[in-house]
């Protein structure tokens, strides 16, 4: 008998859309985007205070327009998605297992926040906050 | 017993007759308890002989049955019609050729699992005299879960690199690798690296998580992904910083 197999066509564009999970993914994988967006509004922030007090202070004004604040507010919610669902799955990629025992997932799961927190007020403290 | 009519919707693929798959209804009065495989097999028993799909143990033991249930990769075996809605689209695995109906082309699969080697590849060979390789059962809890995998291909159908990307070795190979990459009486890591180290292999998933979400096993092959990766990346920074120590 002649084979004949038939291979469906897989939407090159749209195929994200078919699933919850796929769309998730998405919008773990788009957050960089934003994540880039955000650290080049930094640099040019730094390149601006290299310009001196007029130019930082122009900077630091157009940060609080309507447009700016929403951005930011945009990227932070992005990047919290993407902190939170990629500490969720620490545990798939470094389980730990002493002796016959597993460490229950939210263990490491919580070290990873510990860290993040820890992180977070070493820098608060060097910028002075 | 209770009675449910379900409109089961079922993609029909004669490779002789037809020139591309079409849907096909049928009506099946379904008992309380059945699975959709049971749904399945009414068809082929009182409505339509014609029908063609892979099925065998009715236990989730056998990973024959995987099939597209209302779009997600399922073993139709472990699926209760009660806890599916009045109409049910059944179409084969996706991301595979279709063979015929329901029957899907494995051969792809087939040639991957088998080029990541996924056996026992021990220091020594022993004889049967010599008695077995021990393993304590630490050593053994390190990698059972990864023992669990049926090569149902659920995962393959569930990945969307897999789907954009032929060349992707894929979740359930790459699980395989990593099972016996972690069992203390193997030695062929080395072996299995220029496959699952390659770029076809971990490195093309981009940890969508899907197959592990449909996995009936609760394999995670997506964990197994993203341990070989550390431990990857441990080994190009070792041979960076002392060349030729990886051996």
């Amino acid at each position: 008998m002649n084979r004949k197999p038939y291979i469906r066509p897989v939407s090159t564009t749209t195929w994200w859309l078919a699933q919850p999970r796929y769309i998730r993914y998405m919008a773990r994988e788009v957050s960089c985007v934003l994540i880039g967006a955000y650290t080049a509004v930094v640099v040019f922030g730094l390149w601006r205070l290299t310009q001196g007090a007029a130019a930082w202070n122009a900077f630091l004004e157009a940060l609080q327009t309507p447009h700016s604040v929403a951005f930011h507010l945009l990227a932070m919610a992005f990047a919290l998605y993407h902190t939170t669902t990629w500490f969720n799955v620490t545990p798939k990629a470094m389980p730990v297992q002493i002796g016959e025992t597993q460490l229950p997932g939210a263990i490491i799961v919580a070290a990873h926040y510990a860290g993040w927190a820890v992180v977070s007020v070493l820098v608060l403290y060097l910028v002075g906050i | 017993m209770s009675e449910r009519l379900i409109e089961l919707e079922i993609l029909r693929y004669d490779p002789q007759t037809d020139e591309a798959p079409h849907f096909q209804t049928y009506q099946v009065p379904c008992q309380e308890d059945w699975v959709v495989l049971d749904a399945v097999n009414y068809i082929k028993d009182e409505l339509d002989r014609t029908l063609s799909y892979r099925w065998s143990c009715h236990m989730a033991v056998c990973g024959s049955c995987g099939m597209m249930i209302n779009g997600e990769p399922r073993l139709s075996c472990k699926s209760f019609v009660r806890d599916l809605p009045d109409k049910i689209r059944i179409e084969p695995l996706a991301n595979f050729p279709i063979e015929r109906d329901l029957v899907v082309v494995m051969d792809d699969f087939m040639d991957k699992l088998g080029s990541v080697k996924p056996y026992l590849v021990p220091a020594e060979k022993k004889s049967v005299e010599d008695g077995s390789y021990l393993q304590s059962p630490a050593q053994l809890k390190k990698f059972k879960q990864y023992t669990l995998c049926i090569n149902c291909t659920l995962c393959y159908a569930a990945c969307p690199q897999y789907a954009h990307n032929a060349g992707f070795v894929g979740p359930a190979a790459l699980a395989l690798a990593h099972r016996y990459n972690l069992d203390s009486r193997d030695v062929g890591r080395a072996a299995r690296q220029d496959v699952v180290a390659s770029n076809p292999g971990i490195w093309e998933c981009s940890f969508v998580g899907a197959c592990s979400d449909v996995c009936p096993e609760h394999v995670d092959p997506a964990g197994a992904i993203q341990q070989t990766k550390i431990a990857s990346t441990v080994d190009y920074f070792k041979d960076l910083l002392t060349p030729g120590s990886k051996g």
